[in-house]
């Protein structure tokens, strides 16, 4: 398959600061493409540059084998863009809104059509400064597919929404990638990349600390299976002394580390077979979250502690 | 550039100041407002006879019933005759908001026909320097001529007067207030609704990502301004017709309607449009936009000719005045409206294009879509 999105050593200086510093990566055609990172890391400036909206310092960008920079008109007609926090004219409704692209793109969109694909038909004669978070957002959504677009970007698309609208949002994009467009999705959100994303890169500090599908990292980078037996601490104590793999207690169960897959059947047997009490057990890996948590920081109270103690607003 | 897409703009930003009924209120009902106003406190100016409250304590005499017709007679006052039981005329003319008032004492007539000599008394409020200078005026010119007969009485009887005037205004008609008014509150439309809306777009439509948004789909930059001044001065000639109506309908305002008007209707709001680009890109934030955008407004409003003539200005406010691009706007319209003195337009309109095409370079350079 062609890659729809193409970047070779992309880097961007601001003064001494390099906010994207030396990333390479593909997008292959008709894929579902997340890129995840805390912010600051440089996710919005390569976004941007992607789309043409902002000079890259150094590096090789092709996006549909185009230059954004210079080649951002032909280009601006293939692709589809809904920024974060989509603002649009206050005294416009969604309806109008979609004839005004239509007639910009020179394209003949259904706005009726367009709002019901986004779930938004109800809300079509609504002023803009009348909806809801989640309804501009939708909005953003259909607007962005007046051009019947190749590519679409979506730039934290999700941030604030509740769960529903959230959820909408994804159906979106799931009929997206099964209409064979190209999904470049920026977000915070680990379960969404998980959910939707064919292939995954982590960007901190400008630089890509992780590629490859969600699974592919979680194997590469994630820690080892573990094997949950829901029991108490005699059996913990029968696991250690009869076995070399690490054992951690946890509230009502235990997490016996493993080495392979064999581990936790032996394990499990030599339970069975000590008559000890317990009720249940299941095998867990970690989590994209888990990684990212362990690459990046952690999210406390809406707020990220990146690795190296400096904080930023996770819903600036 | 491409028509259907300038118009697809043209009709989106026209429903979304339709809808907006502030931005509205300023553009049209405001300057309506203004004219309303304006002329009703000034439409009398020169144009009709301050009323004369008048005491007459020698109320019975033919003597002062013949200087008071005589007053009439001037049209400079109206006499209204009070009662003598008013009190003092000073602070009833303060409580009533009177400017003007006189009192005949009693014994004048008596006094006029034994040649002794008797005073009247004007009262006037100075800073209604109108009704003071008519009033006094009036009063002067009465008495010099109830003087005269006196002292031709004195020798031989009869005489006539030497020497006469006749009246006449400065210009072929004689303009009031409310005929200033009109180009001037046309000019007022030309500057506030294309400087306060255009700053707050600039800047917010940058911060809210709206310009982001459009540099995504094939309208460009160019466009966009064009569908702005082309809205603006749609809107400007809304105004000047609605002022143009009231001034003629409403005051009976002698302006000339002229195409000569034109030129100004349609450079006048480019240069408006384009300093209000100016300001809100140089911004930083709305906020800040908000400020520069009033930094340049208001003194532009207030000492430009609009609410008053520039000529009634002390020397050194009028040299203020003329290096404000809104000075050759309304001073342009002033000459075709009411003087009809096309030379003088023609500068006035050559000095607005100069200065609108320097703005609108300046602002389409510096006005920019995308970050670098």
């Amino acid at each position: 398959m062609a890659d729809a999105i193409a970047v070779e050593g992309l880097t961007k200086n601001y003064g001494s600061l390099a906010a994207v510093d030396n990333i390479s990566f593909r997008v292959p055609a008709g894929s579902v493409f997340a890129f995840l990172g805390p912010n600051g890391a440089g996710k919005t400036t390569t976004t941007e540059i992607l789309e043409g909206l902002r000079a890259r310092s150094k590096g090789s960008v092709q996006v549909l084998g185009l230059d954004p920079w210079d080649e951002g008109r032909p280009l601006h007609r293939q692709i589809g863009v809904i920024p974060q926090d989509f603002r649009f004219f206050e005294k416009i409704t969604p309806r109008e809104s979609i004839d005004y692209y239509s007639t910009l793109f020179g394209t003949h969109s259904d706005p009726a059509a367009l709002l019901e694909r986004v779930k938004l038909s109800d809300k079509a004669d609504s002023r803009f400064d009348t909806l809801s978070g989640g309804q501009k957002q939708k909005l953003g959504l259909a607007l962005s597919l007046v051009n019947d677009p190749r590519i679409c970007f979506l730039d934290e698309p999700t941030t604030g929404l509740d769960p529903t609208a959230r959820r909408a949002i994804w159906d979106v994009v799931r009929e997206l990638r099964r209409e064979g467009r190209t999904v470049f999705l920026t977000t915070h959100y680990l379960e969404e990349a998980e959910i939707l994303a064919d292939r995954v890169a982590i960007i901190n500090h400008g630089q890509i600390v992780a590629a490859g599908s969600p699974a592919e990292i979680i194997d590469r980078l994630g820690g080892p299976a573990r094997l949950r037996i829901v029991a108490g601490s005699d059996v913990a104590d029968f696991v250690r002394s009869r076995f070399p793999n690490e054992v951690r207690r946890e509230g009502d169960h235990i997490d016996v580390v493993l080495r392979d897959r064999e581990d936790a059947l032996a394990i499990l047997e030599a339970v069975q077979e000590s008559r000890l009490a317990w009720t249940g057990f299941t095998t867990v890996r970690d989590t994209l979250e888990d990684v990212f948590v362990r690459l990046v920081g952690r999210m406390d109270d809406g707020v990220l502690k990146t690795s190296d103690g400096t904080t930023a607003e996770a819903s600036a | 550039m491409n028509g259907r897409r300038i118009l697809a703009d043209l009709k989106v930003t026209a429903r979304g100041y339709l809808r907006n009924p502030i931005a509205l209120f300023f553009s049209l009902i405001f300057p309506l407002i203004l004219i309303l106003l304006f002329g009703l406190i000034f439409a009398n100016t020169g144009a009709t006879a301050a009323t004369l409250y008048t005491e007459n304590f020698d109320h019975a005499s033919p003597v002062s019933q013949e200087f008071l017709s005589g007053l009439n007679q001037t049209h400079l006052v109206t006499v209204q005759v009070i009662n003598t039981s008013t009190g003092n005329l000073a602070v009833w003319l303060g409580q009533n908001d009177n400017p003007v008032g006189l009192v005949i004492p009693a014994g004048f007539g008596q006094n006029y026909t034994h040649h002794i000599a008797t005073n009247v008394t004007l009262y006037v409020n100075p800073q209604d320097a109108g009704a003071a200078g008519s009033a006094e005026g009036a009063v002067q010119a009465v008495e010099n001529e109830f003087n005269l007969r006196a002292a031709c009485q004195s020798t031989n009887g009869t005489c006539s007067p030497v020497l006469g005037y006749i009246p006449q205004s400065v210009g072929k008609t004689y303009f009031t207030y409310i005929d200033y008014l009109v180009p001037g509150l046309i000019g007022f439309s030309i500057l506030t609704s294309p400087m306060f809306s255009m700053v707050d777009v600039t800047s917010s439509y940058r911060k809210e990502g709206i310009f982001r948004q459009l540099s995504l789909t094939p309208l460009t930059r160019d466009e966009w301004l064009a569908s702005r001044v082309i809205w603006y001065t749609i809107l400007t000639f809304l105004a000047a017709a609605i002022m143009l109506g009231f001034g003629i309908g409403v005051f009976g305002a002698k302006v000339t309607i002229s195409v000569w008007m034109v030129p100004f209707l349609l450079v006048g709001p480019l240069l408006f449009v384009s300093l209000g680009m100016l300001a809100g890109s140089i911004a930083r934030t709305p906020e800040s936009a908000a400020v520069i955008g009033n930094i340049i407004t208001f003194p532009m409003m207030f000492l430009a000719g609009t609410f008053f003539p520039v000529s009634e200005f002390s020397p050194g406010l009028q040299v203020v005045a003329k290096v404000l691009p809104l000075y050759y706007v309304i001073d342009g319209m002033n000459q075709v409206l009411l003087f009809q003195n096309y030379a003088r337009a023609l500068t006035d309109f050559v000095i607005v294009l100069g200065i609108a095409v320097v703005f609108f370079a300046a602002a389409v350079y510096l006005f920019r879509w995308k970050g670098e």
